[in-house]
């Protein structure tokens, strides 16, 4: 497109027609405050904390620069006394209705709001005081809270359910003062067709909503000597977990994690990767059994719970494609209590797992039925990678200054094929590393058309004779689902991911604010952490790893055997929408 | 939050569901149809319950969230049903100096609804009017046809049990 010129605080600058005056500046290496704008997703210019002043030759006003075009020849002043006062008085009158509790909230130091009203000198955050609204805060569902007393209004959270993974089970409800974001008919989220993906956590600037957080019991179960602690850690949390100790996004924090597993007090510090591993002998097994045996085909990856939950309420007629395998999370509770608890003579009453998550529907997931192996629950706690930050913070541990340590054997073996579960394609590949080894005896591992952040991807493998399709981000899982339902999908395999990117943009993942999301690819970012792991890896294909064949012979015996199927595989139920 | 969960039981007819998958069908494929099929379906039931959002809902493919959103946006849908006897308390300027913002509260207090909302009988809705143009009689209530002016709140009682 044609270029125009612009000068911006004086300086002159040639941008592309169509550039809104935030990307100007943004490119000028200006960076202007945003509370509402989401890049492609919420582009609704309502905060005002954006306001810029431009002149069009009319005079300099006060425009929305989020949404506000470039024209050519624009003069624009970024940060005027007006610009300043403009935004100072706008953080003053969301503050007038915002409970001000900064001390005990859950997002502060890190909070947007609060960062915005330090930047433009909030002296008084009482200046307008007057009415308040009071909100009930919402707990019922099993993976987060809404508090609404906190809310901004921002809107960023409804966008999100609403455009990227296409529910809408949230949105603004009333009008004018009395507005506020919650459900129909003021249902509790746990009584809607919500999936848990906590998508709405992670875009949101304030603490309004967050995981619930159960750290507290976890570090009780470390003290009592009676129980064995166990903790697994899933891919993608190597990925971003360093973001809450000051590092860049894309720092590999996997040695410097283990470490400080140790430290808290985990009895032993498991890798949920050794069940990615076991995931993918499952699946392939099932998976070559429903083609040879004429069974329901598609098949669809069964690791994202946000993902399982939203079939289960939206397309349950589809079921059945659905992989019977439990996630790697649960796989890896239920190994844990069951094989594991044999071998050391541990009574599975007395292990407490706990998992480290980049997700938040994995808290709903825990307490799904037919996921006990061991006639308790696989799993008891699942935090996420924020909650385990809190923790480490919380411990005074310096997390960067711990050594780089390794997880704990034998169910801390895997392979880089694991490791690459947590980025959207990345059990894909690692099911076509193992199928086409057996299948042709010959090795692949790298495939690169089922890596990148692209919504759908998809692949034909020739030699094998299967098509293969990949989703992330729900709106675009019901592309796929939608072509399954018509019958035009001629796929035979296919992995949905809830979170858009897959689990290293999980709803559990370290919060990037908006001002850095806009502009960085984070989902990019964390994944290559991953793809750099997978290729320093001595073993990348989950059926070489040792500790995998071991369990094998030592106690399921093969996949797909009678005892895999009641300890590692599960079942689903239909959900209504609300 | 606000209690928005009608009450009333819902008695909504085959004819009046076939009616408004009608009005669904005829406009579901145009461009910003929810208003104008919001706007039809008020005037089939009278107002918007769950039953009928959810409805609207299912065939149209849009998230009950966003037909509830737009509902209690607009001051012109309904989530509850008017009562066999509707009362209306100008809350206009006149009256409101008069003392009618009292006797509002009282009969909230007394059908114990909110105003905008039915009693589960069905027998009162209550709501806030605007002026009627009997700022002399001030304050003012109207039931059904009927008009009562010069009140005290302890009239409300009264006025209540004629139509028990």
């Amino acid at each position: 497109m044609a270029d125009i010129t612009v000068k911006i605080n004086g300086v002159e600058l040639s941008v592309p027609k169509g550039t809104t005056v935030l990307e100007a500046a943004h490119i000028a290496g200006i960076e202007i405050p945003t509370l509402c704008y989401m890049k492609e997703i919420n582009e609704i210019g309502a905060c005002r904390i954006c306001v810029t002043e431009v002149n069009e030759g009319r005079g300099f006003r006060l425009v929305a620069a989020c949404v506000y075009p470039c024209s050519d020849k624009m003069e624009i002043r970024t940060s005027s006394p007006r610009v300043i006062e403009s935004r100072k008085k706008t953080l003053e009158l969301i503050l007038s209705d915002h409970d001000r509790k900064c001390l005990s909230c859950v997002r502060s130091g890190h909070c947007e709001l609060q960062k915005l009203c330090k930047d433009y000198g909030v002296e008084d955050a009482a200046k307008y005081d007057g009415v308040k609204n009071e909100f009930e805060v919402d707990n019922s569902a099993a993976h987060m809270y809404r508090d609404n007393n906190k809310c901004i209004l921002c809107r960023r959270c409804v966008a999100v359910c609403a455009k990227t993974q296409g529910i809408g089970v949230i949105g603004a409800n009333e009008r004018g003062f009395k507005t506020y974001i919650g459900s129909a008919f003021d249902m509790g989220l746990g009584e809607t067709s919500c999936v848990s993906c906590g998508q709405c956590i992670a875009v949101c600037p304030v603490g309004a909503i967050a995981e619930k957080d159960f750290t507290k019991p976890v570090l009780e179960a470390i003290a009592d000597p009676e129980k064995t602690v166990l903790v697994q850690t899933a891919p993608a949390v190597r990925a971003g977990l360093a973001e809450c100790f000051g590092n860049p996004i894309g720092t590999n924090a996997e040695g410097k994690m283990a470490a400080a597993l140790r430290r808290l007090g985990f009895d032993k510090v498991f890798d949920t990767d050794f069940a990615a591993d076991l995931t993918i002998m499952e699946e392939a097994n099932e998976l070559v059994e429903r083609i040879q045996n004429g069974g329901v085909l598609p098949m669809i990856t069964s690791c994202s719970p946000g993902w399982i939950k939203f079939c289960e309420h939206y397309y349950p007629e589809l079921l059945p494609h659905l992989s019977s395998c439990k996630s790697p999370q649960q796989m890896f509770g239920a190994t844990a209590k069951t094989y594991y608890a044999e071998k050391m003579g541990l009574d599975p009453k007395n292990i407490v797992m706990v998992s480290i998550m980049p997700c938040t529907a994995k808290k709903f997931e825990i307490g799904r039925d037919d996921q006990n192996a061991a006639g308790v629950p696989d799993v008891d706690y699942a935090l996420t990678t924020r909650e385990l930050g809190r923790m480490i913070e919380r411990a005074g541990i310096n997390f960067n200054a711990l050594p780089e340590e390794k997880f704990d054997d034998p169910l801390g073996i895997s392979t880089g094929a694991a490791v690459i579960f947590g980025a959207t394609g990345g059990v894909m590949e690692a099911a076509l590393r193992t199928a086409y080894n057996t299948l042709t005896g010959k090795t692949l591992v790298d495939i690169p058309q089922v890596r990148g952040t692209e919504g759908i991807k998809e692949l034909a493998v020739d030699e094998l004779g299967v098509k293969v399709k990949v989703a992330s981000g729900l709106s675009n899982a019901r592309e796929i689902l939608d072509s399954i339902k018509n019958g035009t999908c001629d796929a035979q395999f296919i992995e949905i991911m809830a979170c858009p990117g897959g689990c290293v943009n999980g709803g559990g993942q370290p919060q990037v604010p908006m001002g850095i999301r806009n502009f960085v690819d984070i989902r990019a970012e964390r994944a290559k952490v991953l793809y750099d792991l997978d290729k320093s890896m001595p073993v990348r294909q989950s059926h070489e790893n040792p500790a995998i064949k071991q369990v094998y012979e030592e106690f399921f015996g093969k996949p797909g055997s009678h005892k895999a199927h009641e300890i590692l595989h599960t079942s689903y139920v239909k959900r209504s929408v609300n | 939050m606000s209690s928005a969960k009608s009450t009333v039981p819902f008695k909504g007819t085959p004819e009046q569901e076939a009616q408004l998958l009608q009005v669904i069908e005829e406009k579901k494929d145009d461009k910003g149809a929810l208003m104008p099929i919001l706007q039809k379906a008020q005037d089939i039931y009278g107002y918007l319950p769950i039953e009928v959002q959810k409805i609207i809902s299912d065939k149209t493919g849009i998230p009950l969230e966003k037909i509830y959103g737009v509902v209690t946006f607009y001051a012109q849908f309904s989530l509850y049903p008017k009562g066999e006897y509707t009362i209306s308390v100008c809350l206009g300027t006149a009256c409101y100096v008069k003392g009618s913002g009292d006797i509002y509260n009282k009969l909230q207090e007394k059908l114990g609804i909110a105003g905008g909302e039915c009693t589960p009988d069905g027998k009162f809705s209550l709501d806030a009017c605007r002026c009627i143009g009997a700022c002399g009689l001030a304050p003012v209530l109207t039931v059904n046809e009927d008009v009562y002016g010069r009140l005290t709140v302890d009239d409300v009682d009264k006025i209540l049990e004629k139509y028990a």
